[in-house]
């Protein structure tokens, strides 16, 4: 295996674990206002933030080009002002596995916090309990299954994700190469043996993380 | 839930501080984006040039040639493109993109019929017979090949009776892979890529250069590049005689 293909599982796990962390801090009170605040706009800010589950990723990394690239509404003042832009760095590689995973974490987070039971919430409330101390000890610890699966489907779907990543932080070896482009490649110039071996590596890794959540997620809670 | 977050956050941070290690930036870099099919020979390629310009690093950004210019409009940090197809060099030569006047056609590739090893179909007019069940090629509408296998097609006058047959792939190394696991007849490639998968599949029949329009790889400095003398240099790689065996070796030709 050369360095690049050695490099790429250690920007892969980088990528999963920076996105799915910005997943949990975003997502969660993300999916906490859909399940429990009204608000105008509402289910179009769910429908926005579901779309890139039903786009082809390539869409998705396209739109974030068009968002973010130094031409990009948003990239352009980015560049204006740092003389940076994110396309081509493995941060790209971090927005375009957060944008292509949140939905997982918003979409299993709301269904488990609009299952709570709400006479508890309100029972909460009329013992004094505050907003935020409701939120914290009671709605959130009851919807705790939930959101943990939706925190493992994340960071599962960002282990994998291929086609906005290509799209917005490119294919470079040794740079923004993760896994599933590394494998990509290799099948794409006929080097199957390596590409065999990326790819058990790659299950392995993601068979080994499924496992030791569902073995351990009942224990830690 | 405390805990949970503790180990988020530590895990977090050594995975950051090992990352700065790692990721310490070299001194300059020439990011050159290639279409995919030309990976094994623009690797070697890169490698020449760091022998002969020490100081730069050679950075490849390979997918589909359509992909990558839509990157480069993005305003993706690319100095040099090669492209597979000359219509997705036209679309962002168009739209101001490229360095005038440092646009190159580099290298030819030539389209060829291929079955699987144990086949016995030796002709472009043998796709017709009734031998032959299911023929790969790309779709017309979005793969290069798959245009010009269309225009084999008609030169040979079996669109119409072939017309049933055709599955169309989503791009060239599908094509490859359906013949080269036998769940094809036939299909219609690059040479270059017949020859990554030459143990599983052999070529039948080349396309005449009549009947098609001519497959030339344009390469151009992309504007705005911040190192346009080694974007330049590396162009100059390409093209040198050094530079022309590789692309050789991998079954391109030098138009």
């Amino acid at each position: 295996m050369d360095s690049s293909a050695l490099f790429s599982i250690q920007l892969s796990l980088m990528v999963a674990v920076v996105s799915t962390f910005f997943i949990i801090v975003i997502g969660i009170p993300l999916a906490y206002l859909l399940a429990r605040k009204n608000f105008l706009g509402k289910e179009v800010l769910d429908i926005l933030l579901t779309l890139p589950l039903v786009l082809p990723p390539t869409v998705t990394g396209y739109y974030l080009i068009v968002a973010f690239g130094r031409n990009g509404f948003i990239g352009r003042y980015l560049y204006e002002w740092m003389d940076w832009t994110v396309m081509f760095t493995w941060y790209a590689a971090v927005l375009a596995s957060f944008v292509v995973a949140l939905p997982l974490m918003i979409k299993t987070g709301r269904a488990a916090l609009e299952a709570v039971d709400g006479n508890l919430i309100n029972a909460a409330y009329t013992l004094g309990h505050s907003n935020w101390e409701t939120a914290l000890r009671v709605t959130l610890p009851l919807a705790k299954r939930g959101l943990l699966a939706g925190v493992v489907l994340s960071f599962a779907r960002a282990l994998g994700e291929f086609g906005a990543t290509l799209m917005l932080a490119g294919n470079i070896p040794g740079k923004t190469a993760t896994m599933p482009l590394v494998i990509y490649s290799l099948a794409a110039s006929g080097d199957w043996s390596e590409a065999t071996l990326m790819v058990v590596l790659l299950t392995l890794m993601a068979g080994i993380f499924l496992y030791l959540a569902n073995r351990y997620s009942k224990t830690i809670f | 839930m405390k805990k949970i977050i503790v180990i988020v956050f530590l895990s977090l941070f050594t995975a950051v501080a090992l990352f700065g290690i790692v990721a310490a930036e070299p001194p300059k870099e020439l990011t050159v984006s290639a279409a995919i099919s030309l990976k094994n020979a623009f690797e070697e390629l890169g490698k020449l040039y760091e022998v002969k310009h020490a100081g730069t690093k050679v950075l490849f950004n390979f997918g589909a040639s359509g992909d990558l210019a839509r990157q480069i409009e993005g305003g993706a940090p690319v100095d040099v493109f090669a492209s597979a197809a000359q219509k997705d060099m036209d679309d962002i030569a168009a739209k101001g993109y490229i360095l005038p006047g440092s646009r190159v056609d580099f290298v030819k590739n030539v389209i060829v019929l291929i079955t699987p090893k144990s086949s016995v179909v030796k002709s472009f007019m043998a796709l017709a017979s009734d031998s032959v069940k299911r023929i790969a090629a790309g779709n017309p509408k979005t793969v290069p090949a798959g245009r010009y296998a269309a225009e084999v097609f008609d030169y040979y006058k079996i669109t119409g009776p072939i017309k049933d047959k055709l599955v169309y792939a989503e791009n060239v190394r599908q094509v490859l892979d359906y013949v080269a696991r036998g769940e094809v007849d036939a299909g219609v490639v690059y040479a270059t890529d017949a020859a990554v998968r030459s143990a599983e599949t052999r070529i039948a029949a080349e396309a005449p250069e009549a009947s098609h329009k001519p497959v030339v790889y344009p390469i151009a400095v992309v504007k705005g590049t911040k190192s346009e003398s080694a974007a330049n240099s590396f162009i100059d790689i390409v093209r040198s005689k050094e530079g022309s065996a590789i692309l050789k070796k991998y079954g391109f030709r030098i138009p």
